[in-house]
């Protein structure tokens, strides 16, 4: 379970992140959406704890990211928007150095890497060096090294950019499955289609403040409704989005 | 503490795999030095000992006008080539050959005769530097028999030829075999320091600019670790290949010491092992500066590329205490221990010269280098706790 409560972050003059309140919920995948530059890896950043919030708090699990920060990110998994590997590394090396650093002993952890191996499917390619790993192979390891830990909540800052439609029916089908452990997943996206295809709860960020969460249908709702439509009208998720930024951007 | 060893271990074993890595830091950074040290030494040791016992070789033209000047040469044992030569023939078979041509004109024995100045030629090129020895050599002995023939002319017009010696000149020498050995090993303490640092160059780089450029910094710094464990283990993995480096250098130089003829110059060069494992005793807390210093500026940087180029500079800061102490002539002195490199060189310097060191001096000197290691290693994690170390 991931809260944040009036999160505010500001970078010189420029005010990135105003005002992000949100929560997502176990066994449940969240989204945020929103443009380039809307304030999303921001509020990401802030709660896998690499940037200290100008104001609001945030809690992982109930554990306060300022002042629990080591326990809040130990039930953490972060997957960055620039998630590299190291490539004189095996992916098993790779994966196996994170979770020597969340304190994991080495016959745990073993078990924990082949385990991950399995069920992300990585047999054929884990003990190769990732120098060579293509972009579906990367983001795998990428996300089992995340998950090394076995954490409750998931972060994922942009996962499916530059990945192609195999990858990225992968990686849906992943989260998927973390969803369906019971974890709480947060990611950020400015794809629409992603959006659609896996949230179930969204939150619209533009200009770092939140313009409307809830569901997809309490979205397309809620749209249509201010637009004089029917309740629960024709509104796809596209065009309540457009509608919901326009309010603010004024390219309504 | 699992979690340094940790991230220790990762970066030392993920460098190892890497070539370039490898390359710089335990093949070129180590062994550049010694090679160059051994040929250079080796060739400037041949010519010293060429130039002082073999006998001066010259080429003489219209030596049959000075009989006695030939005879006085011959006796002090340079060898004459007699061959006929115009002065722009002269010209040419210097330019040419490097030799040295010694000119008597038409002029030399009638002017002689009457005690006037008699005019001979030296041709020689005075930009080689080998024949420029020779040269010295030349002109010294024509003033000698000069001198000679003067203080013989005064006498025989009943003067004392002594009135005619105003000043004696004397050179009294002090450098001694072992001092000599000293200039030429001087910079051999440099090759040291300069391995020391080669050999963590790219680790520095990879550890921070390396892990940046990648992507994988976030995901490191997103972690439930301490930044100051993760600067600590990546410190620690750059002092490792530091360590090495330093010790496959001094290997070689011990190695190319065996073959260098130090000896036949009357020098003493003492690098045995034993000499070897002081200087690495010595050099040891230059090591975790040097690598604190290298991450510390690297952490600064954005791409592999620009850490290349501040990281080329930091390898000459520590020659300029050296090369402002040589300047200066400074002596070994307790007060200059406080500086680091500089201290590491007066003290290898030292056991070069066989020359007892004080115990406090090599305190102040470790003490002083990794106290300064420590101030750079909190400013590195202090760096890394900022968050615009994600860039």
């Amino acid at each position: 379970m991931i809260e944040a409560a009036a999160l505010r972050k500001r970078f010189g003059p420029v005010e990135a992140v105003r005002e992000v309140s949100f929560c997502a919920g176990n066994g449940s995948i969240t989204g945020l959406l929103g443009p380039n530059g809307a304030g999303k890896s921001t509020t990401l950043r802030m709660l896998y704890g690499v940037l200290t919030p100008d104001g609001g708090s945030a809690r992982i699990d109930g554990l306060d990211i300022r002042g629990e920060t080591s326990a809040a990110r130990a039930h953490l998994g972060v997957l960055p928007h620039a998630a590299g590997l190291y490539g004189n590394l095996t992916g098993r090396e790779n994966i196996a150095y994170f979770g020597s650093l969340h304190g994991i002993a080495r016959r745990p952890l073993a078990e924990r890497v082949s385990e991950l191996s399995r069920a992300l499917d990585m047999q054929s390619f884990i003990d190769r060096r990732a120098k060579g790993f293509s972009q579906g192979q990367r983001i795998k390891v990428a996300l089992a090294r995340a998950l090394v830990h076995d954490p409750a909540n998931v972060i994922l800052d942009e996962p499916t950019n530059g990945l192609d439609v195999m990858a990225i029916r992968n990686l849906r089908e992943m989260l998927r499955n973390l969803r369906a452990q019971g974890r709480c997943i947060v990611f950020s996206s400015h794809v629409m289609q992603e959006v659609a295809a896996l949230c179930d709860h969204v939150v619209i960020i533009g200009r770092g403040n939140v313009l409307a969460q809830g569901t997809l249908q309490e979205i397309r709702e809620r749209s249509s409704a201010r637009s004089g439509g029917q309740p629960g009208g024709s509104a796809t998720l596209e065009e309540a989005f457009l509608e919901i930024l326009g309010e603010t951007e004024g390219i309504a | 503490m699992r979690a340094l060893f940790t991230v220790f271990a990762k970066e030392f074993l993920e460098n190892l795999r890497d070539r370039r890595t490898l390359v710089s830091a335990l093949l070129f950074g180590p062994l550049f030095g010694p090679i160059l040290f051994g040929a250079m030494v080796s060739r400037m040791l041949n010519q010293t000992v060429i130039e002082s016992d073999e006998p001066l070789s010259i080429t003489i033209s219209g030596g049959e006008r000075a009989p006695n000047l030939e005879r006085y040469l011959e006796s002090e044992g340079v060898r004459l080539h007699a061959e006929t030569l115009s002065e722009s023939a002269a010209r040419e078979r210097v330019r040419k050959d490097g030799a040295l041509v010694l000119l008597v004109p038409a002029d030399f024995a009638p002017r002689f005769e009457q005690a006037r100045p008699a005019p001979v030629f030296v041709v020689a090129d005075s930009s080689d530097s080998q024949t420029r020895k020779s040269t010295d050599r030349l002109r010294a002995l024509l003033a000698g028999y000069a001198s000679g023939i003067a203080q013989l002319r005064v006498q025989m017009r009943g003067v004392d030829p002594l009135l005619a010696v105003p000043i004696a000149v004397n050179e009294i020498d002090v450098t001694t075999p072992s001092g000599r050995a000293v200039v030429v090993l001087g910079f051999m303490t440099y090759f040291v320091l300069f391995s020391v640092l080669m050999g963590g160059l790219y680790l520095a780089i990879d550890c921070t600019a390396g892990e940046r450029e990648r992507g994988s910094l976030e995901s490191l710094l997103s972690l439930p670790v301490a930044r100051g464990t993760l600067v600590g283990g990546k410190i620690l993995a750059t002092c490792a290949y530091m360590c090495l480096s330093l010790a496959i250098n001094l290997t070689a130089f011990v190695f190319v010491f065996r073959f260098v003829p130090l000896e036949r110059l009357g020098m003493s060069a003492n690098l045995g092992v034993g000499t070897a494992l002081e200087f690495f005793a010595i050099c040891l807390p230059f090591v975790p500066l040097g690598a604190a210093l290298m991450t510390l500026v690297a952490s600064f940087t954005r791409s592999y590329r620009e850490a290349q180029t501040y990281l080329t500079s930091v390898l000459l800061v520590p020659t300029l205490p050296i090369a402002f102490a040589s300047i200066y002539s400074l002596k070994t002195k307790s007060s200059l221990m406080v500086i680091p490199s500089l201290s590491q060189h007066l003290l290898m310097t030292s056991v070069l010269k066989d020359e007892p060191i004080a115990a406090a001096d090599v305190l102040v000197s470790s003490g002083c280098a990794l106290l300064l290691a420590l101030v750079l290693i909190v400013l590195t994690a202090r760096h890394w706790r900022r968050e615009s170390m994600l860039g």
